[in-house]
C-alpha cells in the first residue's frame, strides 16, 4: 500500500471507530432519566 | 391520534434498531463501488463533509420531529408533519413517509430473500468448487433471467417466506419484535463483518496474477486523488450515498422516535446510531467486496465488473479459494450479514404503515401487519415477474431515490422555516445527554436545505454525463437554441422520455418502456391510495373533534 493510502485509511477508520465508541460509551454511561421514561424494561410496574 | 401502549424496551435496543434501520445492503455493496468510481480515498472527504452538513442535521431533525409528533400520539409522518403547522397540505407531503417505505420494502424484501436462500445454500456447501460461470448461471436461473417475463418459482417461495418472517416480527410490535431482532441481528452482523474484514486484511498476495493482492484492493479504495475534489459529480455521489446509508428522508426515523417521551434524549441517540452505521460502512463495508475480489481476480477485473451483483455472482467463488471449511463459514457470514442488514431495514420500513393504521383506524397489530403483507406482496410481484423488463430498477429509482430527496427537502424546510428554528432547536436539545454544537443551528436552517436543494435540482436537470464541463456545454447548447442535452437518468428525462420518445410497441410486441410506465402508474395509484387514506383519517379526526 502507498503511504498516502495508508494515511487515509488510518485517519478515516481511526476517526470513525473513535467516534462510534465515544458516543456509544456516552449512551451507556448516561444516567437513566427518572420514571416515567420511554423504556419499558426499567419499569417497576409492567405497562 | 392513538392510545398506543407501544414502547421501546431499552435505550440500547432503540439505538441498535435505529442503526439496524440505517445499516443495509448498501453499506457493503453500494459504498465501496461508489468509492471506487469516485476518486478512491478522496471520496471519503466529501462523504464525511456531507455526513456533517447534511447527515447529522437530518438525523437530528427527523428524531426531533418524531418525538414531537409522538407527544400528540402520532406515529407516522402525515400527522407528525400536520402537528407542526396549520397548513393542511403538509400532511399530504407526509404520505411520502409511508409510500417510500412500502415501495422500497416491496423490492428490498425480494433481495433480502436472495440473501436468505444464499445463506442456506452456503451452509449446505452448495457453492463449494463452483466457478464464476456456474455462479452466474445459477443466479440467472434462480431469478429466471432470459425468459422475458420471469416466473422464478424458488425465488418467489423464498420471497413469500421472507415476507412472512417480516410480517410476523412486525405483528409482535416494537419491543417484543423489532427490538428483539435488532439486539440479536446487529451484534451478529458486526461479528460476521469483522470476521470477513480480518480475513481480507490478512490474505494479502495470492499469487493468482501480478496485482492479485487484497492490499492492492485496499490501496485502490483508499489511495487519494485530490484533483477529483474539484469535481461536483464526486460531491453529489457522496451526498447521495449519505442519504441512502442513513435512511433519512424515508419516515422510518420519525416513526421509531415517536415512541420516545419529551424528556428523553434524542441528540446523543442519533449520533450513536449514525456513527454506528458509519462504522459498519466505512470500516467493515470497505474491507470485504473490493479487496477480496482484487486479491483473487485482479484490479482490471474489478474495475470492469464492480457492482451490486458481485455479492451473489462473485463472492462465493472468492470464499471457495480459502478452502472448504472457511468457504462455508465465510459464505454463511457474508450472506447472513446481508440478511440481517436487510431485515433490520425492511422491518423499519414496515413501521410507518403499522403506526399509521393503528393510530388512525384502530386496527390491531396482527390486522395491520397482515394487510401490510398483502400490500407488499401486491407491490412486490411486478418487480419479480417483470424484473427483466426494468420494473425492479424503476421502483428503486422513484421510491428508493427520488422520493427520499423530495421528502428530505420538504421536511427540513418545514422544520427550519415553517415550524421555526427557535422551536426546532428546543426540540433537538430538550433532554439531550450531550451538548449540541450551536453551529448546527445555522447549518440546519441554511446549509442543509441548500445542500439538498442542489442535489434535487442537479438530479432534475442533470445534463449528459453530469460533469462540471457538461453543465456549461448544456447552457451553451440551450442558449444557442439546440435544447438541453438531458442525461438519461435526469428526473425530467425519466418522466418525459425526452431522449428516446414514448414507444410502447415495437415489432408488434410490448416494449420494456411499456412495463416501466405501467409500473409508474401503479406506484402513483399506490401513492394516491395512501393520500385517500390520510384524507379519510383527517375527516375522522375532525368528526371526533366536533363531538
Amino acid at each position: 500500500m502507498t503511504t498516502s493510502a495508508l494515511i487515509m485509511i488510518i485517519l478515516t477508520q481511526g476517526t470513525v471507530i473513535g467516534a462510534t465508541i465515544y458516543f456509544f460509551r456516552k449512551v451507556l454511561k448516561s444516567p437513566a432519566k427518572p420514571e416515567s421514561d420511554s423504556y419499558s424494561e426499567n419499569d417497576n410496574v409492567p405497562r | 391520534m392513538s392510545t398506543s401502549n407501544e414502547s421501546w424496551g431499552s435505550r440500547v435496543g432503540l439505538i441498535l434498531a435505529m442503526a439496524g434501520n440505517a445499516v443495509g445492503l448498501g453499506n457493503f455493496l453500494r459504498f465501496p463501488v461508489q468509492a471506487v468510481q469516485n476518486g478512491g480515498g478522496t471520496f471519503i472527504i466529501p462523504y464525511l463533509v456531507s455526513f456533517l452538513l447534511m447527515g447529522i442535521p437530518l438525523l437530528w431533525v427527523e428524531w426531533a420531529m418524531g418525538r414531537f409528533g409522538g407527544r400528540f400520539g402520532d406515529h407516522s409522518t402525515p400527522f407528525i408533519l400536520d402537528n407542526m403547522t396549520h397548513k393542511r397540505f403538509w400532511k399530504y407531503f407526509g404520505v411520502f413517509g409511508i409510500f417510500t417505505n412500502m415501495g422500497v420494502m416491496a423490492y428490498y424484501t425480494y433481495i433480502e430473500s436472495w440473501t436468505l436462500t444464499y445463506t442456506l445454500k452456503s451452509l449446505k456447501g452448495d457453492f463449494l468448487g463452483v466457478n464464476l460461470e456456474q455462479l452466474d448461471t445459477y443466479f440467472n436461473s434462480y431469478v429466471d433471467l432470459g425468459s422475458g417475463i420471469n416466473f422464478p418459482v424458488w425465488a418467489l417461495l423464498a420471497f413469500l417466506v421472507t415476507l412472512t418472517i417480516n410480517i410476523y416480527i412486525l405483528s409482535r410490535g416494537l419491543s417484543a419484535g423489532i427490538e428483539k431482532v435488532a439486539k440479536i441481528a446487529m451484534p451478529l452482523l458486526i461479528g460476521f463483518g469483522a470476521f470477513l474484514a480480518i480475513m481480507s486484511w490478512t490474505t494479502g498476495s495470492t499469487g493468482r496474477c501480478a496485482d492479485c493482492s487484497t492490499f492492492v484492493g485496499l490501496n485502490f479504495l483508499w489511495e487519494p486523488d485530490f484533483t477529483t475534489l474539484a469535481n461536483p459529480k464526486i460531491w453529489l455521489a457522496a451526498a447521495g450515498q449519505i442519504f441512502f446509508t442513513l435512511s433519512v428522508g424515508m419516515g422510518t426515523i420519525h416513526c421509531y422516535s415517536s415512541y420516545l417521551k419529551q424528556k428523553d434524549d434524542i441528540a446523543l441517540n442519533a449520533m450513536s446510531a449514525g456513527w454506528m452505521n458509519g462504522f459498519v460502512e466505512i470500516v467493515l463495508g470497505s474491507a470485504v467486496v473490493i479487496p477480496i475480489a482484487v486479491g483473487y481476480l485482479g484490479l482490471d477485473w474489478v474495475v470492469d465488473n464492480a457492482g451490486f451483483m458481485m455479492a451473489f455472482k462473485t463472492m462465493p467463488f472468492l470464499f471457495d479459494q480459502w478452502g472448504s471449511v472457511l468457504a462455508v463459514i465465510a459464505g454463511v457470514s457474508w450472506f447472513g450479514l446481508l440478511f440481517f442488514a436487510g431485515i433490520t431495514s425492511s422491518l423499519a420500513m414496515g413501521t410507518p404503515w403499522m403506526g399509521f393504521v393503528q393510530d388512525e383506524f384502530g386496527w390491531s397489530k396482527n390486522r395491520s401487519a397482515i394487510l401490510l403483507g398483502i400490500a407488499i406482496l401486491a407491490m412486490g410481484l411486478p418487480t419479480i415477474i417483470f424484473f427483466e423488463k426494468g420494473v425492479f430498477d424503476e421502483y428503486d429509482y422513484w421510491t428508493g431515490t427520488v422520493s427520499l430527496v423530495i421528502f428530505a427537502l420538504a421536511e427540513v424546510i418545514l422544520f427550519a422555516w415553517v415550524f421555526g428554528m427557535d422551536k426546532g432547536w428546543k426540540e433537538i436539545t430538550d433532554g439531550a445527554d450531550m451538548r449540541v454544537p450551536r453551529i448546527y443551528r445555522p447549518i440546519i436552517k441554511y446549509v442543509t436545505p441548500t445542500f439538498i436543494g442542489i442535489i434535487f435540482l442537479t438530479s432534475l436537470f442533470k445534463p449528459l454525463n453530469g460533469e462540471l464541463s457538461d453543465w456549461s456545454t448544456a447552457f451553451s447548447s440551450l442558449t444557442s437554441g439546440q435544447g438541453w442535452p438531458w442525461a438519461n437518468d435526469s428526473i425530467i428525462n425519466q418522466i418525459f422520455h425526452i431522449n428516446t420518445g414514448v414507444h410502447w410497441m415495437a415489432d408488434g410486441e410490448l416494449t420494456n418502456m411499456f412495463y416501466v410506465d405501467m409500473s409508474r402508474f401503479f406506484l402513483l395509484a399506490c401513492f394516491f391510495g395512501l393520500v385517500a387514506m390520510v384524507k379519510v383519517a383527517s375527516n375522522r379526526r375532525k368528526q371526533k373533534a366536533s363531538l
